[in-house]
């Protein structure tokens, strides 16, 4: 086995171990541990066993069982980088209605405290 | 009918005074929405008379603009229109903007800056084109100048939007938006005021490339 392997093969690890640690935590849900632990699980299956690539390899028409790995990472990659972004947009819009919401609470009608100007404190920042 | 003009405003402390005096004789009140500008905009506009909320943090151009629709349908507001804070609206432009909406024959108006519009450079007319273009193959509707600033819409109109986008993409979501509640929209001949100033406070090549693929994203999360 070449150092690589060993290399790849210790991070999965150690990556399965933090997962293990983030679910009984709390801080990961079951789905996404079971998601996790996959996919650390089966790099780890896949570097220590390349030649397990081949038979999808040629499934798939592409040569080598690496370049299969390295094609499947690109659209996983890709897809876990919209998700990331879909989930800052998310959380940049609820920043918004949080910074609304603190400013028009007290404005409102139905809080009859209407103030006619903010400046007192507007430049403390 | 009570006429209420939202400004957003970052940064404009050199112009957003001229803005809201511009607007008293034509609207029942100016809300001024500082989007956490670090100089001296909201005391400008509370000085020339309007009503500043302010965001303690910069949070863009829509989310400027939600604020201030929110705050004037509390308040009441019939129509409410939006005006740049950087001076390249004039206010003579308002009437003829909000008449169609105050006899009830649209309830959205959008100011098109057609006249005089040589006066705008090259690039910048470009790139308002492929705006229109991204926004009518991304939304389905063709408007003439789909990020125009200048806007009215009646209260009923307001409250049914659902505005998610927090910068610049915003004019192509109200766009998105009218053709989602089948809202009637006029286009008016506005005629812009460009100063150096004004031009200078427009969106970039950059900033165009991140916007356009910020709305390819509320597209396709929407």
């Amino acid at each position: 086995m070449h150092l690589i392997q060993i290399t790849i093969i210790a991070f999965s690890l150690f990556a399965v171990w933090r997962t293990i640690i983030k679910f009984r935590s709390g801080e990961l849900g079951r789905f996404h541990l079971v998601l996790w632990l996959l996919l650390w699980l089966m790099a780890g299956f896949l570097v220590a066993l390349p030649q397990a690539t081949s038979w999808l390899a040629e499934l798939v028409g592409v040569g080598r069982g690496v370049d299969v790995a390295i094609y499947l990472s690109v659209v996983i990659l890709f897809y876990l980088t919209f998700r990331l972004f879909v989930r800052l947009e998310k959380i940049e819009h609820n920043i918004t209605l949080l910074v609304r919401e603190m400013e028009l609470k007290d404005r409102r009608p139905e809080n009859l405290k209407e103030k006619d100007c903010t400046d007192k404190e507007s430049h403390s920042v | 009918m009570n006429v209420f003009a939202v400004v957003p405003a970052y940064n404009e402390e050199k112009t957003v005074a001229d803005v809201v005096r511009s607007l008293g004789p034509v609207t029942n009140r100016v809300i001024v929405v500082d989007d956490g500008s670090i100089d001296r905009t909201g005391p400008e506009a509370c000085g020339a008379g309007a009503l500043v909320l302010r965001h303690f943090i910069n949070r863009g151009l829509g989310a400027a603009i939600g604020t201030g629709l929110r705050h004037a349908l509390d308040l009441n507001a019939d129509v409410i229109l939006t005006f740049d804070a950087d001076g390249q609206h004039r206010a003579e432009d308002v009437p003829s903007l909000v008449k169609p909406l105050l006899d009830g024959r649209a309830d959205v108006a959008i100011g098109v800056r057609t006249i005089d519009r040589h006066l705008m450079p090259r690039s910048r007319r470009t790139a308002n084109w492929i705006g229109n273009a991204l926004t009518f193959t991304l939304f389905g509707l063709w408007v003439q100048d789909s990020q125009s600033g200048l806007r009215a819409f009646t209260s009923s109109a307001a409250s049914c939007f659902d505005l998610r986008c927090d910068r610049m993409d915003v004019s192509s979501e109200i766009v998105h938006e009218i053709r989602r509640h089948r809202l009637r929209l006029h286009e008016q001949p506005i005629r812009p005021d460009y100063t150096p100033y004004s031009l200078s406070k427009g969106q970039g090549f950059v900033m165009g490339l991140k916007t356009a693929g910020r709305l390819v994203l509320h597209r396709v999360m929407r």
